[in-house]
């Protein structure tokens, strides 16, 4: 510590390089930030995703739906203990930019099968389900609106109801909590009203959620519920959660691979912009490091002195950076909800943040570093 | 006998050195390599230097002057021969041992200044004191008295650029002794002043040796310099020579 105000001077010496450089590192660390959560929203849903849960949708793709009917007979299938199901409503609220994810689902059956990653106080669910056009809501989504139990709410859905109105109105009965990276931004409603009221394609479902007795055992459970619906007109695609939750998220893109090229090439830049800062400022100090060791410091003491002055360089850009990204995620997670729930930024962009910046100072400081360990003092001075 | 260390028992016209040898070079050589050649600096250098001495090293340009400097500061070592300071044989020292060494028992003053610019006066005072175990109450003590010492406690919040050329040196000298070193080696240290601040530095440099028994080593081309040192020795083409 207590070479650390000489080390801060030798920092500050040349202001607006070291200013234009700790900015660029600071740019550099915001889009860390903002990747790196980006890429965790992406892929936390499969993360969190049960062992012991399939999910079969139509073989041809998740638009399509699957005969109601399919649900019995799954049910009766050995090794499944669980069965429950839903439909997609695709509504807005008010104006089409106010999305969020609307299911339609068999509530007693749907929580229980989430029991681990939803709960519902057990007084809503019996409103709910005395109450049939009622709904449930998260407790993001209730924050996202300022939406209550008791509230009436009107949908416009892409779902016609019989007589060709397209606004389906519910009633809050209870708001859900979930766990950290389950989606608690989205309404679910009774499968039952939907069925009835819509227009079209009644008697279907959108996909099914199977939990089954023996997690080891779910890939010949998947294999045995696919096969009861061979050559049939609604073949099904039965995989585990999290295979399903990744193929889902897979449709954007390889989000992992995009943020991971961005975020290298990113860091290659900034890699050589803070080199390039750290070797102009160790050049223009060579006879004072000689002075230094003739003063009695030592190769080592000069080696980690450049060293912590490149870290610290890369710990104020990247901090800043961190701490910049951080609030702005907070203040647009709101408003990104519909698209990415459970948006934010994980504790695990800020630790691999830590090690970026840390790793990012050394190996800047790293040459110029060694350059000042292996200079010759009477040559040095000699410059002079 | 080479005239080196002749040139150790040349009249002596000071007293304040006491009989304790501080310095001892024995047949020093020193050579350089430039490419496949061979450039010899110093050849079968002898001398001796007691403790509390004022010895001032003068000659032309190329002599060895700086060279020899850089020996008894640990800075180079020899190639042949042998030197002991303050009764360590610092040729046998590897690198890492004469970086303490040079730590624990050499003050450097240079020609120009060589002060951190990016430090207060107090601050590269300091800077030796960083490499021992002192508390930061104990190390701010000692850079006062250092300061107070060459007359420049006022000046202990100024930076080099606030400073004259010698408040500098004055502030070189307070980082070169703040920390009790054996031996001060001081290279050209008026070198870059004028005549009267020039007068002020050695007057200080006499102090420190009367008062406080530094013993110094200087390197000058100045022969007004070298009649504030107790006694004078002349190098030329890497030996020194007697009654120059």
């Amino acid at each position: 510590m207590k070479y650390l105000y000489f080390i801060w001077k030798n920092l500050m010496r040349k202001k607006l390089r070291t200013t234009l450089t700790v900015l660029s590192i600071v740019v550099a660390f915001i889009l860390f930030g903002a990747l790196g959560s980006i890429k965790a929203a992406f892929t936390e849903g499969a993360d969190i995703a049960g062992a012991d849960r399939l999910v079969t949708i139509h073989k041809v793709s998740l638009i399509q739906s699957l005969p109601y009917s399919y649900v019995n007979r799954v049910r009766s299938l050995e090794g499944v203990s669980k069965v429950t199901w839903a439909s997609w409503f695709g509504a807005y609220y008010q104006e089409p930019r106010n999305q969020f994810a609307q299911m339609a689902v068999d509530a007693e059956s749907y929580f229980d099968v989430y029991a681990d990653m939803l709960s519902l106080p057990e007084e809503q669910m019996q409103a709910w389900q005395n109450n049939r056009i009622g709904a449930v809501i998260g407790t993001s989504l209730a924050e996202r609106f300022g939406w209550k139990v008791g509230d009436r709410i009107p949908l416009f859905s892409m779902f016609d109801r019989e007589g060709g109105d397209r606004v389906w109105e519910f009633e809050i009965e209870g708001i859900f909590s979930a766990d950290t990276g389950a989606d608690s931004g989205s309404m679910l409603f009774h499968y039952e009203y939907f069925d009835e009221a819509k227009q079209w394609d009644k008697g279907t479902v959108g996909w099914l959620m199977i939990e089954v007795d023996d997690p080891d055992n779910a890939a010949h459970v998947a294999e045995n519920v696919d096969a009861l619906f061979v050559n049939s007109p609604a073949e099904t695609k039965t995989s585990t959660e999290k295979a399903f939750m990744e193929s889902f998220m897979s449709q954007f893109g390889d989000i992992g691979t995009i943020t991971s090229l961005i975020l290298g090439a990113v860091f290659f830049t900034m890699l050589l912009v803070a080199a390039n800062t750290m070797s102009q400022a160790v050049r223009e100090r060579i006879p004072e490091m000689a002075i230094l060791k003739t003063l009695g410091f030592s190769n080592q003491s000069v080696l980690l002195m450049i060293l912590a002055e490149s870290v610290l360089m890369a710990l104020l850009g990247g901090l800043l950076g961190l701490l910049l990204v951080w609030f702005l995620i907070n203040g647009a997670a709101a408003e990104v909800a519909a698209f990415l729930p459970g948006f934010g930024m994980p504790s695990s962009v800020w630790v691999n943040g830590l090690v970026a910046i840390v790793i990012l100072g050394v190996l800047a400081g790293l040459l110029p570093a060694l350059q000042g360990m292996r200079l010759n003092i009477v040559a040095a001075l000699g410059r002079r | 006998m080479s005239d080196a260390h002749q040139a150790e028992q040349m009249p002596q016209n000071q007293t304040a050195s006491s009989d304790e040898v501080l310095v001892e070079l024995k047949d020093i050589n020193k050579v350089y390599r430039k490419g496949k050649e061979e450039v010899p600096v110093l050849s079968d250098l002898n001398l001796t230097i007691k403790r509390g001495d004022f010895l001032a090293l003068m000659g032309p340009s190329g002599s060895g002057k700086t060279t020899l400097l850089n020996l008894l500061g640990g800075l180079d070592s020899p190639s042949s021969g042998s030197l002991t300071i303050a009764g360590e044989r610092i040729d046998k020292m590897s690198s890492g041992q004469l970086t303490r060494w040079r730590a624990r028992h050499v003050g450097f003053i240079f020609q120009f200044y060589n002060l951190m610019p990016v430090l207060t006066a107090a601050r590269n005072v300091e800077l030796p004191l960083l490499l021992t175990k002192l508390s930061a109450k104990r190390r701010k003590q000692n850079v006062m008295a250092a300061l107070e010492l060459v007359g420049l406690k006022d000046r202990a919040k100024h930076t080099p650029s606030e400073l004259s050329g010698g408040q500098e040196q004055r502030v070189a000298i307070a980082r070169a002794i703040v920390s009790d070193p054996d031996l001060l080696l001081c290279d050209e240290p008026t070198g870059d002043l004028d005549r009267a601040t020039a007068d002020e530095i050695l007057a200080l440099l006499q102090t420190l040796n009367r008062e406080q028994g530094k013993t110094i080593v200087m390197v000058t081309h100045d022969p007004r310099a070298a009649d504030h040192a107790k006694q004078t020795l002349h190098l030329d083409k890497g030996a020194l020579i007697t009654g120059a």
